[in-house]
């Protein structure tokens, strides 16, 4: 008997907690509510902004980007520019897949991301890009960061990418490109070790393999051209060029 | 390291942030000074260097007042650095954490790498020199220039007072709504405690809490955002909206999924729903649960996840299996397929075309070509032609 009141007393406790908690919540509403009121557009027109509440929230436990149905996404409108913006990344990425296999460097994912929103969309930071990019990762499709000189790549294919791939794709960061004897010096590999990694990333699509090159032939990486080296041309541009 | 000055931090009109780096440690010439662990930023007017524990220190040195640079390679036990050489502090400078100092240079210690990332984009925006370009709205700094930097001030006075004020009115607007976040913060951080308590309760009372306030409490949960404590249940950590939204998106997919033979990826169907949504839209997460819930509902749809964690919608009416035979016929008579040209071939993603041939070989019936070239399957003649 005294055992079935001990356990009755632990659920009116429970109880307890739920009803203060179901109270709190429309008090903390009412708060969040006065907040938007006041800053919204602070968050909406602010990367700078946007950065120190994803920190301030991460810091207490809190995933202001759970889900639409919460309450900073449904009374601060974080989430809707969060979630659109995912949409708008992994159309990028499917568009310029064919011609860098997945991979894409930040600078180059938020440069067109930018095109895409059109002169009067708020702005949006490389920040935001990675917050939208890391919400992606649930949904499967192999979406990635990957850190690489002072920036990130971005792979948005579900192929398998290992510390060894990584830390050369680093390498490679720095003039787009890398042999064999740099992996073997930078990184003291044998070669069997560095060509394993290199054909890896041929297959994949993510490396194309220069063997005209002056010494020995070199891997370059697509998802770094438009960085580094060419200038973006339109179809009709590319028309235009040929005789 | 008299030169610096304190600040908000913030970036300035027609400031632009250009390369950052974390765990940069300062030197007052060769002494160590008390700024040993912050984000060094480079904007095309200033270095700016933030405490990391502590975000409100905050000091900048404007690039103008940067003689030249140079690198220290790293040694044992030392970290890369690079070492910067200053004009003389200006006498309308702004307060900073040092009155004086007896070095003319200062070095910036990398002690997470990415010195030479910082190296080069320094190098680059002292030789572009794009603050002389853009005046920033602070009080110009004169350096070595100093008569013409004069002539200039009083030029545009008017319009950098203007400015000025903006400024303020800026900052305190964002310093209003900072102090309004945090405490807004320490509620949320209230209610993330006491929803930590009441999970325990849940945990050592399992069976004994009524389904009821299960429910009630993974909505609490959803709504605050909060990670849900209690796992192992039923519908993983869905909650009544997931519920909802499962029998929303068998109604919205339907059509969809028959136009697109039977299966969509789910990165595929969050963009279709949220394009179609517009307003309101659903978070990755939300699509994951509500799909976890599908055959369980026994909506006609149903959420498969392959040996690659490509995760996918079907139709209940859909069989991968099957259409795996009709990919062998194909493939057969092509001889050989690549996984781009099989979708191109039968109208699918790549991605979905890649699984289906996955699958195929799985089940024995085709056989891979791992090369350089790339992946490329054939039918299994082991198997057919023993």
């Amino acid at each position: 008997l005294l055992q079935a009141k001990y356990k009755e007393r632990g659920t009116v406790l429970a109880e307890d907690q739920l009803a203060q908690m179901s109270k709190q919540l429309d008090m903390f509403k009412t708060n969040l509510e006065e907040f938007a009121s006041k800053h919204k557009q602070e968050i909406r027109k602010n990367p700078e902004f946007r950065v120190q509440f994803q920190d301030m929230c991460a810091t207490i436990g809190v995933d202001p980007l759970a889900s639409g149905k919460g309450f900073w996404s449904e009374m601060l409108g974080v989430g809707d520019f969060y979630y659109e913006l995912g949409v708008q990344i992994v159309e990028v990425c499917l568009a310029l897949k064919h011609r860098n296999g997945g991979l894409i460097t930040l600078e180059e994912l938020h440069q067109q991301v930018l095109k895409g929103r059109g002169k009067f969309a708020q702005d949006v930071s490389q920040d935001d890009l990675l917050r939208a990019i890391k919400k992606l990762k649930v949904l499967g499709s192999g979406f990635g960061i990957i850190p690489v000189g002072g920036t990130y790549l971005i792979q948005s294919v579900p192929a398998e990418l290992n510390m060894d791939h990584t830390v050369v794709l680093q390498l490679a960061e720095k003039k787009g490109y890398v042999t064999v004897s740099e992996i073997k010096a930078s990184l003291k590999w044998e070669a069997e070790r560095a060509k394993q990694v290199l054909e890896h990333l041929l297959k994949e699509g993510m490396a194309w393999l220069d063997t005209q090159a002056a010494g020995e032939p070199q891997y370059w990486l697509p998802a770094l051209f438009t960085e580094l080296y060419s200038q973006e041309i339109t179809p009709e541009e590319a028309k235009e060029a040929i005789p | 390291m008299d030169r610096f000055a304190w600040t908000s931090g913030l970036l300035e009109l027609g400031e632009t942030l250009v390369v950052q780096q974390r765990g940069v440690r300062l030197y007052d010439g060769e002494e160590k000074v008390k700024f040993d662990s912050g984000v060094l930023l480079l904007s095309t007017h200033r270095l700016i260097w933030r405490d990391q524990k502590n975000h409100e220190c905050c000091i900048a040195v404007p690039l103008s007042q940067i003689v030249f640079i140079e690198e220290q390679a790293a040694g044992i036990g030392k970290s890369a650095k690079i070492v910067v050489h200053l004009h003389p502090a200006s006498s309308n400078k702004e307060p900073g954490p040092f009155q004086s100092s007896k070095y003319s240079y200062i070095k910036l210690s990398f002690k997470e790498h990415g010195q030479i990332e910082f190296y080069r984009r320094l190098s680059e925006e002292m030789t572009q020199r794009r603050w002389e370009n853009m005046p920033a709205a602070q009080t110009i700094q004169v350096n070595k220039n100093s008569q013409a930097g004069r002539i200039r001030a009083v030029g545009i006075v008017g319009i950098e007072r203007k400015l000025e004020e903006k400024r303020k009115e800026t900052d305190r607007n964002i310093s209003e709504a900072f102090e309004d976040l945090s405490k807004l913060m320490e509620k949320a951080k209230e209610m993330v405690e006491l929803s930590k308590s009441i999970a325990n309760k849940i945990k050592e009372k399992q069976g004994d809490i009524t389904e009821d306030e299960t429910i009630r409490f993974k909505s609490y949960l959803l709504s605050m955002g909060i990670a849900n404590p209690v796992t192992r249940e039923t519908y993983g950590s869905g909650t009544q909206y997931h519920l909802q939204l499962a029998k929303q998106l068998a109604v919205i997919l339907q059509t969809p999924l028959e136009e697109r033979g039977g299966i969509m990826s789910l990165t595929e169907v969050y963009c279709l729903v949220n394009r179609a949504r517009g307003l309101e839209l659903l978070s990755p997460e939300d699509l994951v649960n509500a799909c976890k819930m599908l055959e369980s509902l026994k909506l006609p749809l149903r959420l498969r996840i392959f040996d690659s964690g490509v995760m996918v919608i079907e139709l209940q009416s859909h069989n991968e299996e099957e259409m795996v035979a009709s990919a062998l016929e194909t493939v057969s008579e092509k001889g050989s397929l690549t996984a781009d040209e099989f979708a191109k071939l039968v109208g699918m993603s790549v991605l979905l075309a890649k699984e289906r041939l996955l699958l195929a070989e799985k089940m024995g019936h085709l056989c891979r070509d791992d090369s350089v070239e790339g992946l490329r399957f054939y039918p299994n003649l082991f198997l057919t032609q023993s």
